[in-house]
């Protein structure tokens, strides 16, 4: 009885939060047709968008894929003054709010700062344009890659490296043939996450870009724009076709669940 | 010095200088400005009526957002651990959507189905009930976004935490309530606080789907977020500013607090990341083949 009270609760809670917004989403997109939905994703303004997240998401994530690592070895395999607050900067990003992400931007930045005036002269707009909204994406996302490789380099310790050091391996061949192969799951996760995070920016990409028509206008910022315009159904197709990306995202995920689990299952 | 040393050296510089510039030299900005103002501005703009009621507003809705979304993500990772049902494998699956899903699209989605036009908007209106551009819309919001937490950082505990411990204290002669207490509390304790508080600071900092469905009145429905765009976008850096920091503040605080119940003696890294950890056991080894 219990049982059944409870399996009923959560299936309740999971249909009111999650499963009913998405399935009206869905429905409320084709409100006006298939071709509505077409003319809405399919416009110069919406194609504008999808291609600068998708720009902007590339970028981040070889940013976070190269420095993530540099920083989980450094964080896991070396030992110096300052490593705990090292770690402890890395997580920060996690508890600022992305509005607040961006406006710290626009104060390093901004026009009267010295780094604004330095860049200013070099001929380099980074407020309202690429720059900045590189930097705030990275800024939201960077946690994401070196906390799924610090645990996974935890545990695989150095042993397998020092095997290969000892067969004759450089530095370079280690690291990419060994190091690299042990960490593909962890790659597989953060990578996934932080396209998750890039894709969906909102609040700091707003509020360093300008959000200026087919210039500095992102997918999401796109929705917004036609949300406030009253373009509902316009607002819904771009919305649901970036769910639909979040759903490929979630299978990849669960899919990279399954394949670590069974790592680890058969390690042990 | 040998070229492996300097190697080392080279990525030490490479991260720490990475980091530097990513997140603590925009951090420095804004406690920069908020210095120039000094604590005298710094009180009287946060106590200026929107700003205050901003704030009081996201402090109150985000408690409330954690303690339904402790209370139901409890019940959640308990139902999706111990009970085999029809759909468990699609619900757990589904625990992670709202990371995936941009927050804006949350907004829409949200405003979209309980909005006045819709048959739920107009059943919850006859009876009185407002959601959109009021209170309950705005925790509606933030238990979306944050509805993963509690469930993934107790699902691992969950599990681990077999039934046979339970029942090893109970055959042992504890009775039902001692077990409780004294087995099944101080096991999933950490891991329902990392929930929690993770919870508590992502509401507080929550933006895109709020900026949708709240309407933003002043002094009504705006949450700190929102006042905070809106003062840069009019120009007020300072006003901007003094919010920022305040909630950023309670956030930073909150993670303390929390690094110091949780840490178990002598662990040197933090442990907030906890519930992004595949919860492994979910899957049984038969299942992979």
């Amino acid at each position: 009885m219990m049982r059944r009270l409870f399996i009923g609760s959560v299936w309740f809670y999971f249909a009111l939060l999650l499963i009913g917004p998405i399935l009206y989403l869905a429905v409320q997109s084709f409100d006006e047709g298939i071709a509505a939905f077409w003319r809405e994703v399919t416009k110069p303004e919406a194609l504008h968008g999808f291609m600068l997240t998708l720009e902007i998401t590339a970028i981040v994530l070889v940013m976070n894929l190269v420095f993530g690592t540099i920083t989980a070895l450094v964080l896991v395999r070396q030992h110096f003054a300052g490593r705990t607050v090292l770690s402890g900067v890395i997580d920060l990003p996690f508890s600022v709010s992305p509005v607040i992400a961006g406006f710290m931007l626009i104060l390093l930045f901004g026009p009267e700062t010295i780094l604004g005036t330095f860049f200013g002269t070099l001929g380099v707009k980074v407020l309202f344009a690429m720059p900045a909204m590189v930097l705030a994406t990275l800024f939201a996302t960077f946690p994401f890659v070196v906390r799924e490789l610090t645990p996974l380099l935890q545990t695989i310790g150095t042993d397998t490296e020092e095997a290969a050091r000892t067969l004759g391996a450089n530095e370079w061949q280690v690291f990419l043939k060994v190091t690299l192969p042990m960490l593909r799951w962890g790659f597989v996760y953060g990578a996934t996450l932080t396209v998750a995070r890039a894709i969906g920016e909102f609040g700091a990409v707003l509020v360093v870009s300008g959000n200026i028509l087919m210039l500095t206008q992102t997918a999401t910022l796109h929705i917004y724009q036609s949300y406030v315009d009253f373009n509902y159904v316009g607002a819904n197709a771009v919305a649901l076709t970036l769910l639909a990306v979040s759903f490929a995202i979630l299978t990849v995920l669960e899919l990279a669940k399954a394949k670590s689990a069974a790592i680890v299952t058969s390690a042990n | 010095m040998t070229t492996h040393t300097l190697l080392q050296l080279a990525l030490r510089s490479a991260a720490v200088g990475y980091v530097s510039l990513l997140i603590l030299f925009p951090l420095a900005a804004i406690a920069h400005q908020s210095f120039i103002g000094g604590i005298d501005h710094f009180i009287e703009d946060i106590s200026t009526p929107q700003a205050s009621s901003a704030l009081v507003l996201t402090l109150e809705a985000a408690f409330l957002t954690t303690v339904i979304n402790a209370l139901f993500g409890t019940l959640s990772a308990i139902v999706l651990v111990r009970y085999e049902f029809p759909g468990r494998w699609f619900l757990n699956a589904l625990v992670d959507l709202p990371f995936a899903i941009p927050t804006l699209v949350t907004g829409l989605m949200i405003a979209a189905i309980y909005g006045p036009t819709t048959i739920l908007g107009m059943w919850l209106q006859e009876g009185n009930i407002t959601l959109l551009y009021a209170k309950p819309g705005i925790v509606l919001a933030m238990l979306f976004v944050t509805m993963p937490f509690t469930i993934r950082s107790l699902q691992p505990v969950l599990m681990e935490l077999e039934r046979e411990h339970e029942e090893a204290a109970f055959s042992l002669g504890a009775s039902p309530w001692t077990t409780f207490w004294k087995v099944t509390v101080p096991s999933v304790l950490p891991g329902l606080l990392t929930g929690v508080f993770l919870t508590f600071v992502r509401a507080l900092g929550e933006f895109g789907s709020i900026v949708i469905v709240a309407g933003n009145i002043p002094m009504k429905t705006q949450v700190a977020s929102v006042y905070v765009y809106g003062e840069i976008e009019s120009y007020n850096p300072q006003g901007a500013t003094s919010v920022s920091v305040f909630i950023l503040l309670i956030s930073f605080l909150v993670l303390v607090l929390l690094e110091r119940l949780t840490r178990p003696p002598g662990e040197r890294m933090p442990r907030w990341f906890r519930w992004s950890k595949p919860p492994l056991p979910m899957i049984h080894p038969s299942e992979i083949g």
